[in-house]
């Protein structure tokens, strides 16, 4: 199929305006297959935009984004159902059904796409949960029972539960305690290297960026500021990224991951 | 997708030979693909024990539904009492069979534990009376806090209750002046055949002012606020309580029952009555309408007969119900609010029950009171 080689997304030309704010200006970017690619910036730099952007949540006001070598916002319904189950989500929030407990959330789209067993999603579904680094007893639960860093895994599992070639991290260190944050660190990293997935993170965690992303974009001020690993971008000479590094609390996620080395 | 390339579908078949068998394993193992060999899995694990081989070297893509079922069957097989050699699987494939297998506990998702019918008759009746006593509660809560405001009165929100009054009252002004005059068109309508029969025409106007200032138009008031204005009450209340608002309020030092509940309460304890009365007016005045049309009843002849029909004490007994009506909807529209918890199918549910409850409770009671006003004769 026409995949179009190892190029999994391929944004070029893209321009994005609220009203009169301009959000996107010209970005062009590719991420290729296999790698942790992160959109890095600061709050309202337009990553989460641009995300969304990506899985057709929203629509840029032109350019084109082309994941698995398809125009996501010229193909027909038929063929963006096709892409989308190519690829699982997670949300912020989670994003989890709150009618459902977390096995029938992740069962979700198992239901939905495939015609399996009952018995047999049952064991996908419990894989899966484990996978996420949940415990089996937590697929019972409802989510509003769990705890800040339970749901984030419980909607990571659901984002897997298709075994996505592509999968799509908002945040996934948001809210969450240092060691669970590093936990969920360790647990994306894993996944890639178990799965092969390609993995486009959004986050302004300078903790995960150093540790997980194989390469880094950094946004602001509607234009792609810099791309490439953090050791290349930490060496950058444009004043925003410099001072995204280079604060108090970049130079010590600096430090930290140095050190691990 | 690979939908239409030949090895899209996973095949398994085995092998005898002298020693035991070979299952061979081709074809893509994934979610797309195994559907169909899940049955043809289960019948080999049917057959016969001894050595058995299991070559996946033709397996062209496996994911973790694929290396699950492998998994699976392999446990199955063992079971069985064939001793299993796995071989020929692609590094990374075998990766991935470890993981699963790692990870791939007994322990499934525990299910959600069902209940006989005499239990969960028991949990049901149990489960209303612990709400009805929340509710009492609930209704003690607002009066100490009702009475706690009295005595401070700086601390009554004029301005939550004149937003309300507001929204509950002048807004519900349409709908409720054109359902009563509705109804008592309606009930003029009905009385007419009945009453032209007997020649009794000009009695159209003590059927329709006592039905109307009595009973139609405090209930049809009731109903239809409760059916706005309750409904609102439980669905902010309830969102507040999912998203954590009432925490937060509470955290700032304000009473969630001084600004969320008392101003409802007081509000509508106000617009209900007034409410009723516009009721009255629109219902009589459709009657009126009607009762010209079809009994050809004069305005001045209606009015003149509605005068010497209808005592002050049908009005003041209609109007008088109408804030015991406003305080059960304010009150459970309030509580079932308050009883939201987690999730947003939780708010609608709530949001229904008060309704329901509201309404319920506003006819009971209205049975109550004519059953009090016929002992005292009033």
């Amino acid at each position: 199929m026409s995949d179009a080689g190892d190029t999994i997304i391929e944004i070029s030309r893209l321009h994005t305006r609220f009203g009169t704010a301009v959000v996107h200006e010209d970005i062009n970017l590719t991420v290729k297959r296999g790698e942790i690619f992160a959109l890095a910036g600061s709050s309202g730099c337009g990553k989460s935009t641009l995300l969304r952007e990506i899985i057709r949540l929203q629509r840029p006001d032109s350019g084109t984004i082309k994941v698995f070598g398809r125009d996501v916002h010229r193909i027909g319904d038929d063929e963006i159902l096709e892409l989308r189950r190519r690829w699982g989500m997670m949300f912020e929030r989670g994003a989890l059904f709150s009618a459902l407990t977390v096995a029938e959330n992740v069962a979700m789209p198992l239901h939905e796409h495939t015609d399996l067993d009952d018995e047999l999603i049952d064991e996908i579904v419990a894989i899966k949960i484990v996978l996420a680094g949940l415990p089996a007893s937590a697929g019972a639960k409802y989510p509003s029972e769990l705890s800040g860093g339970m749901r984030k895994r419980a909607a990571l599992a659901r984002a897997i539960a298709l075994d996505p070639e592509l999968l799509f991290l908002d945040e996934p260190t948001a809210g969450l305690d240092p060691l669970s944050a590093g936990g969920l660190d360790e647990l994306v990293r894993h996944l890639k290297e178990l799965l092969g997935l390609t993995i486009l993170i959004v986050t302004h965690d300078l903790d995960l960026l150093w540790r997980v992303a194989d390469r880094v974009a950094v946004l602001g001020d509607g234009h792609v500021l810099g791309v490439g690993t953090m050791e290349e971008l930490s060496k950058s000479e444009h004043p925003m990224v410099r001072e995204y590094f280079y604060g108090p609390r970049g130079r010590a996620a600096r430090e930290q991951a140095w050190n691990r080395k | 997708m690979s939908g239409s390339s030949p090895k899209s579908v996973a095949e398994a078949n085995l092998e005898k030979t002298d020693e035991g068998g070979i299952l061979h394993c081709a074809g893509s193992w994934t979610l797309q693909g195994i559907a169909p060999l899940e049955q043809q899995l289960e019948k080999f694990s049917r057959s016969e024990a001894g050595p058995l081989i299991v070559d996946g070297a033709a397996i062209s893509a496996l994911d973790t539904a694929g290396a699950w079922l492998l998994c699976r069957t392999m446990r199955q097989l063992a079971r069985n009492g064939y001793t299993i050699e796995l071989q020929g699987l692609r590094p990374e494939h075998d990766a991935l069979l470890r993981l699963i297998q790692k990870h791939s506990g007994e322990e499934g998702v525990p299910g959600t534990a069902r209940f006989g019918i005499l239990e969960r008759v028991g949990r049901l009746v149990w489960s209303h009376l612990l709400q009805f006593q929340g509710l009492l509660s609930f209704l003690g809560e607002s009066t100490i806090a009702m009475l706690g405001s009295l005595l401070r009165p700086s601390r009554i929100r004029w301005r939550a209750i004149l937003y309300n009054l507001q929204l509950a009252g002048f807004n519900a002004l349409p709908i409720v002046g054109l359902l009563s005059f509705l109804i008592g068109v309606v009930v003029s309508y009905q009385g007419a055949t009945q009453l032209a029969r007997y020649g009794a025409n000009i009695f159209v106007a003590d059927l329709v002012g006592l039905s109307i200032l009595r009973e139609m138009a405090p209930l049809l008031t009731a109903i239809i606020v409760a059916g706005r204005s309750g409904s609102a009450y439980a669905a902010q209340i309830g969102t507040m309580k999912v998203t954590e608002e009432i925490d937060a309020l509470r955290t700032i030092g304000v009473p969630p029952m001084d600004l969320l509940v008392l101003p409802k309460i007081l509000a509508l304890a106000v617009a209900l009555p007034l409410l009723t009365v516009y009721a009255d007016i629109l219902g009589v005045l459709g009657g009126m309408v009607m009762a010209k049309s079809q009994l050809g009843v004069s305005y001045s002849d209606f009015l003149d007969r509605f005068d010497d029909a209808v005592k002050m004490s049908s009005y003041l007994v209609g109007i008088g119900k109408a804030p015991v009506f406003a305080v059960i909807i304010a009150l459970v529209g309030c509580f079932q609010g308050f009883r939201a918890s987690g999730s947003a199918d939780s708010v609608g549910r709530q949001t229904t029950v008060s309704v329901v409850q509201a309404i319920f409770l506003v006819i009971i009671f209205d049975a109550l009171f004519s059953v009090i006003f016929s002992w005292l004769n009033i």
